[in-house]
């Protein structure tokens, strides 16, 4: 006996390979916030690169740019975590401030002997950054003490502390060079140079720096390579669906896609290829990067950690042990802001008490700009990804064009409330 | 006769891709309860909301004639005005202010925005008086129950001098008693001149207090029965299009070896440590049965399905739980799905789905593994998995990659029973699974249950409707006040049978 009292579409395998354009234009308009926020990122990149006539596509300036914002980003993978999963994470400036000032003691003031080794002091930071998150993530996860409680006391306890370990107001350094090199050196070249026009030499037998043209070349061919993996996973994982038919996005639009994407990702590494060749923290980023997509999108633990955002109690009921996974989403918010400190401390080549003072506010405006909900569940590594760097050009960009630090705050604060609104009304819209 | 209160003539209401409503016609008269039936996503709601004003004038074609004038509400405001209140499914209450603040938010006895507390609290003892509360209203609204603060919106609905009340499924989870209390209230008001709009799923409500049921089904109204043409059977042929023979499936049920066993089972309140919430329950379930559990609200049924079920309710849990013989753990979720046991909330919008994700995340939900290697997500296989189920079960959604918080109640109980299907367990424990659906869906449920028993599941059904107990199961305990007051074969139980038991064990427990 049938109880239908409508038509009811069989499937939706039929009909998404019947009605391939239609499903095509659709989803195109439902990623509209994803595809929008890259073409957002390209025309801010455009706008500066207009108004500071040509100064922020400077090879020079990309380091630059990285090398500034690389620990925003790196922090705002994990704060993405912890925003998804319903929580918030306001110390994560201050446990970078104190790890920074951790590493510059253990490297340059306490006689450790042979654990003052730059390595050794990055990892015991790690570790200890790992502490940290699982201390905080503790009350939070087993004790349901709010988190912007916990992590607010936490943001006082580790300034305080960061400023106590430096012995009041002063800076301690320099670092090593070895240790620097985590934020301003460079991928050595293995391959070689590439000369492609000899740098001119002046009478005093001197090359005048800057001039000539010499491509690294090592970086040119990890760029390649990226771009064709790239494109042959991308190949791949469209094929799979194609063989269970369930391709909705048409080839042409596959391909431009690619395309583009390629194109941007060439030029970028071309630009770095003919200054120094890739800075090491724009690998460490690129691949925490792919890490944590991979998690997110593929790994269990990352479907896991979106449910419990969603309905932290239907999760619960489905089996998954939440406050386990609370815990270790701190710890690993506590990694990342570790790793953020030492970043800032190698940049800076020596530890300040200011040091990441205020960037959790940077961080967290990096996810949100980035599409994540306030309310959990909700939110993607690329967008958090692509939310930081708008916040980054737009800081290099203005700081070029010589717009006051105030009137920067302004813009900044201005763009975040932007995106947000401009998410809700579209959510509202569909 | 009496005189036409309201009418709306030729509502039409059109949401993007989607006609809600078209051409709908009701007709109301003074001093009547009319019942407004439908299965869900009818559009019953939708046409309160144009009534009230939520949906402002513009935004629909068609007029609402009320008292003899034209009206064109902007906003909820313009009907309140008018004396038109509606009190919605989900109550509006603030659980942290008090009975008084909530009668009167936003519309205090006030002067220059200074408060009159005396003149509030005894207005709203004389309200509360009307609909027969006995509370002090200072009391807070967290600290009474689902019934009794259904009441105080009724209250808040009178003193905003309400002419024509609407009530969407206002018995949706209230309990036997209090719904007869409630039914009961709105017949005392029809004799005050009140005219009631009742929108409701229980047919036997319907037939008890309403004088006329205006009938919709696919955005269109349908029809309109008086009094005496007002019947079960009709009702339901004009609500699905087609007449439901019989509203359970048949089955031949096939009963095997006992497969969950639970002894002596125990449990104490998670936060008034000192009562004790089941006392000592004993059941078992055999391979290929449904047992019922029967009961009244509060008696313990979701408490017990709970606790058993990782100790997901309680504390101070004692007992033993044997699979086939053997005890097994279950005092964490993961153990007791890793020993085949699944539990279906009865709140699925709190405790099933995951509402701001798609269809197939939700049903791979509780068994990820079964869809991943080294734990990576095989996605091609999850779609395979959340399609398959999606025949299984008949969701009706565009794909799978529709939001499970835009489903309708039916085929989101089907996205939490998928869900629970592929977890692949032996014991099966299904709490109200037909709670808030419409009649067709319901079907639908009862065939997976029945199917699910063929197939050699051991299934555990609670329900608060004697008659889909007595209909689906094949043995039936009864619940009341923690302990287990009766047990019999479905084949002999009886609507009169369960309740004596009930009372019986009342008796007992005090």
């Amino acid at each position: 006996m049938s109880t239908e009292s409508g038509p009811v579409p069989k499937s939706g395998v039929a009909e998404d390979v019947q009605q391939g354009p239609r499903v095509a234009v659709s989803a195109l308009v439902t990623n509209l916030r994803e595809y929008g926020l890259i073409l957002a990122l390209i025309a801010i990149m455009v706008f500066f690169q207009y108004t500071t006539s040509g100064t922020l596509f400077k090879p020079v300036n990309l380091s630059n740019l990285v090398q500034q914002n690389s620990f925003i980003i790196v922090m705002a993978l994990g704060m993405l975590l912890v925003i998804v999963s319903g929580h918030i994470d306001l110390s994560v400036g201050s446990v970078a401030g104190f790890i920074g000032a951790l590493a510059a003691m253990m490297m340059v003031i306490w006689p450790l002997g042979p654990f003052s080794n730059p390595l050794v002091v990055s990892i015991i930071c790690l570790i200890v950054g790992g502490a940290i998150g699982a201390a905080q993530g503790y009350w939070i996860a087993y004790h349901r003490i709010p988190s912007f409680i916990v992590t607010l006391a936490g943001m006082l306890i580790f300034r305080g502390i960061c400023q106590a370990l430096l012995g009041g107001g002063s800076s301690v350094g320099p670092l090593p060079a070895g240790f620097k090199a985590l934020s301003s050196g460079f991928i050595p070249d293995v391959i070689g140079s590439l000369t492609l026009i000899p740098p001119v030499v002046n009478a005093a037998g001197k090359t005048i720096v800057g001039s000539g043209l010499t491509l690294h070349m090592t970086t040119i061919v990890l760029g390649l390579i990226a771009v064709v993996a790239y494109a042959y996973f991308g190949l791949r994982a469209r094929r799979s669906r194609e063989r269970h038919g369930y391709e909705a996005e048409p080839f042409s639009l596959f391909v431009v896609k690619t395309l583009v994407t390629s194109a941007l990702a060439l030029f970028l590494v071309y630009q770095f290829a003919t200054y120094r060749g890739l800075p090491i923290v724009l690998v460490v980023m690129g691949v925490l990067i792919a890490l944590f997509v991979f998690v997110t999108k593929r790994m269990t633990v990352g479907r896991r950690i979106y449910a419990m955002g969603g309905n932290a109690k239907a999760a619960q009921l489905s089996g998954i042990k939440t406050e386990r996974l609370t815990l270790m989403v701190f710890i690993n918010m506590g990694v990342l802001s570790a790793l953020g400190g030492l970043i800032i401390a190698a940049r800076l080549g020596q530890a300040v008490p200011a040091a990441g003072l205020g960037s959790e506010l940077d961080v967290i405006a990096a996810v949100f700009i980035g599409g994540a909900s306030a309310m959990g569940g909700v939110g993607q590594v690329v967008g958090a990804v692509v939310g930081g760097f708008i916040m980054g050009v737009m800081n290099n960009g203005m700081s070029i064009m010589g717009v006051n630090v105030d009137w920067q705050q302004v813009v900044k604060g201005l763009v975040l409330l932007g995106a947000v609104v401009f998410d809700v009304y579209n959510k509202n819209k569909a | 006769m009496a005189s036409t209160i309201l009418e709306m003539r030729d509502i039409t209401k059109t949401f993007p891709g989607v006609k809600a409503l078209s051409n709908v016609n009701l007709s109301v008269e003074e001093g009547e309860i009319h019942a407004v039936v439908g299965e869900n996503g009818a559009g019953k709601s939708t046409l309160m909301k144009v009534l009230s004003g939520v949906y402002p004038a513009g935004t629909y074609d068609g007029e609402i004639v009320y008292r003899g004038d034209e009206c064109q509400f902007k906003g909820i405001h313009d009907s309140e005005r008018r004396g038109i209140v509606i009190i919605h499914q989900e109550l509006a209450l603030v659980p942290m202010l008090s009975i008084a603040e909530n009668i009167f938010l936003g519309n205090e006895h006030a002067s220059y925005g200074i408060i009159d507390w005396n003149a509030n609290e005894t207005r709203t003892s004389a309200l509360l008086k009307k609909v027969g509360l006995k509370e002090d209203p200072k009391t807070l609204i967290t600290n009474i129950g689902v019934g009794k603060q259904q009441l105080v919106e009724i209250a808040k609905a009178l003193s905003k001098e309400v002419q024509l009340l609407i009530l969407d499924e206002p018995t949706a989870s209230l309990s036997e008693k209090d719904s007869q209390a409630l039914l009961d209230l709105l017949l005392e008001f029809k004799r005050q001149g009140i005219t009631s709009i009742l929108i409701s799923h229980k047919l036997n409500e319907i037939n008890r207090v309403a004088d006329k049921v205006t009938i919709i089904r696919d955005g269109r109204t349908i029809e309109t029965l008086a009094k005496k043409d007002i019947s079960e059977d009709r009702i339901i042929t004009s609500m699905v299009g087609r007449s439901l023979d019989d509203r359970y499936p048949s089955r031949e049920p096939d009963i095997g070896e006992v497969v969950l066993q639970v002894k002596n089972w125990s449990v104490y309140h998670p936060i008034h440590a000192e009562r004790q919430v089941i006392k000592g329950i004993d059941i078992d379930v055999r391979k290929g049965e449904v047992v019922g559990i029967a009961g009244l609200m509060g008696a313990g049924r979701t408490e017990f399905a709970m606790s058993l079920f990782g100790r997901s309710y309680g504390r101070h849990i004692t007992g033993e739980v044997l699979l086939k013989g053997k005890p097994i753990d279950v005092s964490s979720v993961s153990k007791a799905v890793e020993h085949g046991i699944a539990y279906v909330t009865e709140d699925r919008k709190t405790y099933g789905l995951n509402l701001i994700d798609h269809i197939k995340h939700n049903i791979t939900l509780a068994n990820l593994p079964g869809v991943s290697r080294h734990s990576v997500i095989d996605d091609m296989r999850e779609l395979a998995v959340a399609n398959d189920y999606k025949a299984k079960t008949n969701i009706r959604s565009s794909s799978v990659y529709q939001m499970t918080g835009n489903l309708s109640g039916g085929n989101q109980q089907k996205v939490v029973l998928s869900k629970w299907l592929f977890a692949n367990p032996e014991v099966l424990i299904l709490d109200e699974p037909t709670r808030g659906i419409d009649v067709g869906a319901k079907y639908e449920i009862y065939t997976i249950i029945a199917r699910l028993a063929s197939e050699g599941k051991a299934i555990i059904v609670i329900s608060s409707e004697m008659p889909e107990l007595l209909g689906i199961t094949d043995r039936i305990y009864v619940m009341n006040e923690g302990r287990i007051v009766g047990e019999m074969a479905a084949s002999d139980a009886s609507q009169e049978k369960i309740m004596r038991a009930i009372v019986r064990g009342e008796g007992k427990a005090s």
